[in-house]
């Protein structure tokens, strides 16, 4: 369970994140929505643990632990990945030699032992096989030319291995057709397990249609401003977010 | 008109007091194509190459030379055995070995079938016709490292591909310096291919004494001839190195040449390749990883006098401390030289805010139908990968030495043979790794 109190963000002076209060239960997904520049990525980084955010006030748990002064590797090895918006690019690092490496570095900082080849093979061939990501895929330079769908297939790909306890996924569907949608969610679907909580960020409704959640918030101005279940999404779907910038304005 | 008598440093003075006795016994009189006595008057008219000439502007060997360490004695055996047996770099590529030690032709392994090798003394005395291929590369002539070397020859070798000749087993040329007091080296080696010969040639600089090495390695690519060069530089603090490559490339002729630069205080390396005939490919990498004070040059001149030439090169610096590097690299492309497709990369990444690269790419075209680029950049490691790394969950350390891994690795991914360019990646890491 990750439970955010009263979180108070700055960048560079500017006040991003405004006393956000949020809680996910063990198994949940919920979903935030909200207008371009509420700070629902400034959330994602924070909890992540990018430098460059002051935390002024507030906490954010993990399981009861405050994971604020937590290097970003070891909030990943207790469980928190992020999905990025726009996985880098890193020419000159095959994409097997990167998997094995976070991998055996978030077991080696949980000090429990490393995958044996074969193991580790077997795991990336099954989780490769349900996003559709081929053998060349897996040869190349980790996200290096890859399409926008493939690099969000990598993030996922990269989630089912890593089998992290509290997923952020950033905007996962900007920038995917419907096919590569289908498969992203089909992706993000298979790991929910009644235990994995997910922190679905979303500007479009759209991806609710495949990763259906079971809250829904809305975001503004550094806040969550109005909770619901599905019916919300679809509200705002209809409506827009004019009534939030507005009102928080 | 006056003459100006510069004034000598200890190490010019030095210099051309060993010339004076030379220890080499080499024919390389007026009647030789090596011709000492040119390079020697030059040297005693021009000194060291200082700053105030532009091709030495980042390195000034005259201020950098204070001590000109005297011509290395011919190796005794004890040192030519201990030499061969000691851990040596590319140990896991099977290859055909050619030793010097201490400048000295000192060992070698049987030539492969079609591979003729000879001793530069050999050849000199018998003015054996292939030595009509050394000097050829316009550019490189009246290059101060290049007379120096010229100057002070003290010994090498000649290797001879035949024509058709696809030669599997690696050549490796292995530069070993032992011993207490420095000294001096100047070995030169001069590779010819004949047509549609192939061969891949090893060069690897070792030793575990403060020398001054300045090796010429010239190749020659006759129609249709492959050459794959990797190099690797790991000699000891304190070394003063120089070194030149020469490479002459026939039509469809294919050059490769990768360097790894890991050791060395103040080092010069520097290719000069001539295009003479039509639609040659040339790709010239390197890495090199400085840190503490030392200081690197790479400097490149690519000379496409025909046309359809193409040339790729690609170099990445890694400079740690207080620690410099220099990449100076032209393209030329001349007249005749029309569809020259030629282009350039020099990146560094400097860890330290007393870390300095001196980037100057040149093009210089004099054809109108051509293709060049080149590109120089400077940089950090990026936050924005790091914390991608590091949210992925590796520690920072780890994150940073994948992304200098990463970052080198681009350039070593030049080597075609996988078991050279593995040798080279982990010499690589093991280097990045002393940075920390």
């Amino acid at each position: 369970m990750i439970e955010i109190k009263n979180l108070v963000v700055e960048i560079e002076g500017n006040r991003i994140l405004n006393g956000l209060d949020l809680t996910v239960r063990d198994g949940e997904v919920a979903a935030i929505m909200g207008p371009n520049g509420s700070g629902k990525s400034t959330l994602s980084y924070v909890i992540a643990g990018k430098e460059e955010y002051e935390v002024l006030e507030g906490e954010i748990l993990l399981d009861g632990e405050n994971i604020l002064e937590l290097e970003p590797y070891e909030r990943a090895a207790r469980g928190v990945f992020l999905a990025f918006q726009y996985p880098l690019e890193i020419p000159g690092v095959a994409t097997m030699s990167f998997l094995k490496a976070i991998l055996n570095a978030q077991l080696k900082a949980r000090g429990e032992a490393e995958l044996t080849t074969p193991d580790f093979m077997r795991r990336v061939k099954a989780a490769a096989e349900r996003l559709q990501i081929n053998q060349d895929m897996l040869k190349r330079a980790l996200n290096v030319g890859f399409s926008g769908g493939e690099k969000k297939r990598m993030e996922i790909l990269q989630m089912a291995l890593l089998q992290p306890s509290f997923c952020i996924l950033d905007e996962t569907d900007s920038g995917l057709d419907i096919d590569a949608l289908r498969i992203v969610a089909e992706g993000v679907n298979a790991l929910r397990d009644g235990k994995r909580s997910f922190l679905v960020i979303t500007h479009y409704q759209r991806l609710l249609n495949h990763i259906v959640p079971d809250t829904v918030h809305v975001m503004s101005k550094g806040r969550i401003v109005r909770t619901g279940d599905r019916e919300l999404a679809l509200e705002l779907e209809a409506s827009g977010y004019a009534d939030y910038v507005t009102e928080a304005a | 008109m006056t003459d100006i008598t510069p004034i000598r440093t200890q190490a010019e003075t030095q210099l051309l007091d060993y010339l004076r006795h030379p220890r080499s016994s080499l024919p390389v009189g007026d009647g030789s194509v090596i011709r000492r006595a040119d390079a020697i008057a030059r040297l005693e008219r021009e000194g060291l190459p200082n700053r105030r000439v532009e091709e030495w502007k980042y390195t000034d060997l005259r201020a950098l030379l204070r001590e000109a360490a005297p011509p290395a004695e011919r190796p005794s055996a004890a040192d030519i055995a201990e030499a061969r047996a000691q851990a040596r770099v590319f140990a896991d590529v099977a290859a055909v070995r050619l030793d010097f030690v201490n400048g000295h032709l000192a060992a070698q392994d049987a030539p492969p079938a079609g591979v003729t090798v000879i001793g530069l003394a050999q050849a000199l005395a018998e003015e054996h016709p292939v030595l009509s291929n050394l000097n050829r590369v316009d550019v490189a002539g009246g290059n101060a490292s290049y007379e120096l070397n010229r100057a002070f020859l003290s010994d090498g070798v000649v290797v001879h591909v035949a024509a058709e000749q696809a030669v599997a087993q690696p050549l490796h040329l292995r530069f070993v310096n032992r011993g207490g007091a420095p000294f001096s080296t100047a070995p030169r080696v001069l590779v010819v291919l004949d047509k549609r010969a192939s061969l891949t040639v090893l060069e690897s600089h070792e030793g575990d004494v403060a020398a001054q090495p300045n090796s010429v390695v010239e190749f020659v690519l006759a129609d249709d001839a492959q050459l794959e060069h990797a190099r690797v530089n790991t000699e000891a603090a304190g070394t003063i190195a120089l070194s030149t490559i020469t490479a002459v490339v026939g039509t469809r002729a294919a050059f490769r040449s990768v360097n790894l630069h890991a050791g060395t205080s103040v080092s010069r390396h520097q290719l000069f390749v001539a295009y003479e005939g039509e639609d040659a490919r040339v790709t010239l990498g390197g890495v090199t990883v400085l840190s503490g004070t030392q200081h690197a040059d790479t400097t490149l001149v690519v000379d496409h006098a025909v046309p359809g030439g193409e040339s790729r090169e690609l170099f990445k610096t890694v400079i740690d401390g207080e620690a410099k590097g220099v990449f100076q690299g032209k393209i030329v492309v001349r007249p005749d030289a029309q569809k020259t497709d030629g282009r350039m990369m020099s990146a560094a990444l400097l860890l330290s805010p007393d870390a300095t690269m001196n980037n100057k790419p040149e093009l210089e075209i004099w054809a109108d139908d051509v293709q060049c680029a080149h590109g120089a950049t400077c940089g950090e490691l990026d936050d924005e990968l790091l914390f991608y790394l590091t949210a992925r969950g590796l520690p920072r350390e780890e994150a940073e030495a994948l992304l200098l891994q990463a970052f080198i690795g681009e350039a070593l991914e030049l080597v075609t043979d996988e078991a050279i360019r593995e040798a080279m990646t982990g010499l690589a890491i093991d280097r990045l790794a002393k940075l920390a």
